[in-house]
């Protein structure tokens, strides 16, 4: 079945990454990041100088301590960074290179039950890669699925080609199917970008339904894909994977160590050879910018442009990102730049003229391009937002904090991810998906 | 540029918080965007790049969609007062009087305009926002150009604080501030708003010296009155050589307009359409139980009277005021088209029945909303009970 989005965007930046797949040069720092799972409230196991396996457990979820986030690697613990208020933002291990891995005796997948595969996964340290919908956050061991949803490619500006990053990986990720299989009832759906099937991981997949998806981005989204095949309605919970973290269970199981590769697209205006890179979870990305990265008052972005998280020249990359954007900062005046042409300035809308140019890539900054203001343009989302719910009332549901306006207008379909074309194109600058994540944050606190 | 940026760049510190001037915050403010896209960028988390429309730039397009219309207003000004009072004139010189008679129209719509939303914006310690640039140009193309300076102030304070700004701004508003200044003068002023000598400059004050036989009435106002074989050739009224409004007079130039504002998306094409099916549907009707010569005349010919093409293009289609989902969209429009053309030609008090009708919608606007978005919320309900 292929289903066709005609809604949505792709926004055509420069720096795509080319088919070339190497390894980061030596690095030895790696970091969790606890403001990476929404809503997470972690208490630390361990401090800093204490020793770690790849696999021992650096912090803990408060309220459900069974789920557990632990390191990518062997080493030592350097650092804690905190924010304001004490709130942790990273806990750093510096790797000792001898990848001392915590015994998890694994049995033979056939013979575990579905209780055995979620503790393994709790203790791994990998079941924050399954994260649920409604609310997009880390998927709750106690619940049922009705079914799992994996999106096959990324759609977003610049995303890493999911074809060639998992080429070869047919055995490990049916291994990853398999496990999860047995967390749920329902069916395993796999989103796979039109006409590529034949050539992809994919085909060759038992115990799967495969979708396939055509059109702009956000066709890629998984949210989308949920919304276009089954959508989630009051009271049900669907789990989602991203299809590298489907391959390090599978990897799990297969030879009942952690192994916790990732690849990431390093790519943007300011990368010097746009590239795959082969990195582990967390890995700090120092090392890639010195080397690939040109110029300064750069923002770096863990993750792509429109939903990504800025990082600094020395932070590390998110749990859930599979790339790396380097784009110019936009902290400068522009003299009259409303009224100027700006040819080299991209548009959705028609009032400049970046349709004539419907090739060229365009550089993005950070710049704002205008100023807040309360909304006043109308028709805008609905553009670049490819379901049936009524992007600019949800949001003023939720501004408003009607519980059962937000639930009546859909906010379980929705993630933040799939509204972030709305706050690109928004002429009146609103944070769409800051408002989105509030409207989650109280939707969890009101239903206990 | 950069001699400017250096000189507000020193001044800036006394208009911040704790300055010497911090009352000027907002008027600082909005003149330094004027010049100058801010450095504000995005927020660390979320979308890093954003499109590069903003609220200047889509209200100056609309400015730039307008002004066809005003051009050929003042032209036609001059061209109507030399007619009334018998003077040969030439081309500029009728353009030269036009244009002396808006000018004062539109500096004091954007003076005491502008003027009062600054100082809610200081108050609110907001931006100042654009969405007064448009509001002031539209003013003075939608009343008679006699219209006295102190009336139109009034009526201008009056629409901005009661009508925008008591609801929370611009974007709050729930009906269109241009229409409601309009909709002020038209009842507190009634003499100055309707008749068949304000459209014409000079003639309200000076009747003695027109031309013999000279009536000054617009083609509306003839229309109703049952004489259709006074009405101007098709020809004229939609080149816009007719007495009225500044800048009502012209479809051509009102087409002009509606091309940038379709082109750019910034107004809504299913507005202005389905607006003209809903005035052109009435139109039908009244056709079909004509009674009087003016139910008679054609349903089309309707968009070339009075403020319809310019109520379709410009007005309707604010954003903030107009329905907001896209069905509501061309339900709203339908029902203004209707309803512009019941109030014309069945109302005896009101010459012309757009300006009331666009208010009226106005109003309905949030309620067709409200059971379009109803009916999204159903059709999630009913998904739950099949899977049940």
């Amino acid at each position: 079945m292929t289903v066709k989005i005609k809604k949505g965007l792709d926004i055509r930046m420069k720096g795509k990454a080319v088919f070339n797949l190497i390894s980061v040069p030596e690095t030895e720092l790696f970091a969790l990041k606890p403001t990476d799972f929404p809503g997470l409230i972690p208490k630390l196991a361990v401090k800093p100088d204490d020793k770690v396996k790849l696999g021992s457990t650096l912090f803990y979820d408060k309220y459900r301590p069974e789920v557990k986030f632990t390191s990518p690697v062997s080493g030592t613990v350097v650092a804690v960074n905190r924010g304001e208020r004490r709130r942790i933002l990273e806990v750093v291990v510096k790797s000792d290179n001898q990848n001392i891995t915590v015994d998890l005796k694994i049995g033979d997948l056939s013979s575990l039950s579905g209780e055995n595969v979620i503790n393994i996964l709790l203790s791994s340290g990998l079941w924050p890669t399954i994260r649920q919908r409604p609310f997009n956050i880390i998927a709750n061991p106690e619940d049922k699925p009705r079914s799992i949803f994996i999106s096959g490619f990324d759609s977003a500006p610049l995303a890493p080609d999911m074809n060639f990053v998992l080429q070869g990986l047919n055995e490990v990720f049916q291994k990853g199917v398999d496990v999860l299989s047995k967390l749920t009832e329902g069916k395993i759906h796999i989103g796979v970008k039109a006409n590529t099937l034949d050539d992809s991981v994919f085909n060759s997949l038992s115990n799967v339904e495969i979708t396939e998806f055509a059109g702009p981005h956000p066709a890629g989204n998984v949210g989308i894909q949920i919304n276009h095949t089954d959508p989630v309605n009051k009271g049900e919970v669907v789990w989602v994977v991203n299809p590298q973290d489907v391959v390090m269970i599978g990897r799990l199981f297969e030879t009942g160590v952690l192994d916790v590769e990732r690849i990431i697209a390093f790519v943007g205006s300011e990368v010097i050879n746009p590239i795959y890179y082969k990195t582990k979870l967390g890995m700090s990305v120092k090392e890639m910018v010195e080397t690939n990265a040109s110029g300064s008052n750069l923002r770096y972005i863990s993750g792509n442009a429109l939903t990504g998280t800025a990082i600094n020249r020395e932070g590390y990359i998110g749990y859930y990102d599979q790339q790396l954007t380097v784009i110019p900062e936009g902290n400068y005046f522009e003299p009259f730049g409303w009224m100027m042409p700006r040819l080299n300035k991209f548009s959705i809308s028609m009032s400049y003229f970046s349709w004539m140019m419907p090739k060229k890539e365009f550089i993005f900054d950070t710049n704002l391009n205008g100023g807040k203001r309360n909304f006043v343009m109308t028709g805008q989302y609905e553009k670049v937002f490819p379901m049936n719910i009524y992007p600019v009332e949800l949001l003023k549901a939720i501004i408003v904090e009607d519980f059962d306006l937000m639930e009546n207008l859909g906010i379980y379909e929705v993630a933040e991810e799939d509204m972030a074309l709305c706050e690109f194109v928004c002429t009146s600058k609103t944070e769409v998906q800051a408002i989105l994540r509030k409207g989650f944050e109280y939707m969890l606190k009101e239903l206990g | 540029m950069k001699f400017l940026r250096n000189y507000i760049d020193k001044i800036k510190p006394s208009f911040e918080e704790g300055g010497k001037f911090e009352a000027f915050h907002s008027t600082f403010d909005a003149i330094e965007t004027f010049f100058f896209v801010p450095d504000e960028v995005t927020k660390l988390r979320g979308a890093q790049i954003r499109d590069s429309i903003d609220m200047k730039r889509s209200m100056i397009l609309v400015i730039v969609a307008l002004i066809p219309s005003l051009l050929f207003g003042m032209w036609n000004v001059g061209h109507w007062h030399f007619l009334a009072f018998g003077e040969d004139a030439t081309f500029w010189q009728e353009f030269g009087f036009g244009f002396l008679k808006v000018l004062p129209l539109i500096i004091v719509s954007y003076v005491v305009g502008l003027g009062i939303e600054i100082i809610f914006a200081q108050i609110r310690k907001h931006e100042v926002n654009e969405g007064y640039f448009v509001s002031g140009f539209l003013i003075p193309l939608i009343v008679p150009v006699d219209t006295p300076l102190w009336m139109l102030a009034i009526a201008i304070a009056f629409a901005v604080i009661l009508g925008k700004e008591v609801f929370g701004g611009t974007g709050m508003n729930i009906l269109n501030p241009a229409l409601t200044v309009r909709a002020f003068l038209f009842f507190a002023y009634p003499g100055w708003m309707s008749g068949d000598s304000v459209w014409i400059s000079g003639m309200v004050k000076n009747a003695d010296n027109v031309v013999d036989g000279f009536s000054g009435a617009t083609p509306l106002a003839e229309a109703a009155a049952g004489n259709i074989s006074n009405l101007p050739s098709t020809f004229n009224m939609f080149l816009g050589i007719i007495p009225g409004s500044v800048g009502e007079t012209s479809v051509l130039a009102i087409l002009f307009g509606a091309i940038i504002l379709i082109w750019t998306g910034i107004g809504s094409w299913k507005i202005m359409a389905s607006m003209i099916a809903g005035g052109l549907f009435m139109g039908l009707i009244l056709n079909l139980f004509a009674v009087n010569a003016f139910m008679e005349l054609p349903a089309w010919e309707h968009f070339l009277l009075g403020g319809f093409a310019f109520g379709a293009v410009f007005m309707a289609t604010d954003p903030v005021t107009a329905a907001q989902t896209d069905i509501g969209k061309w339900i709203y429009g339908f029902l203004t088209g209707v309803l512009a053309i019941l109030i014309r030609v069945l109302n005896p008090a009101y010459p012309e029945g757009v300006m009331l009708a666009i208010l009226f919608m106005n109003v309905f606007a949030p309620l067709i909303d409200h059971y379009v978005v109803e009916a999204n919320i159903k059709s999630r309900l009913k998904r739950i009970k099949i899977k049940a």
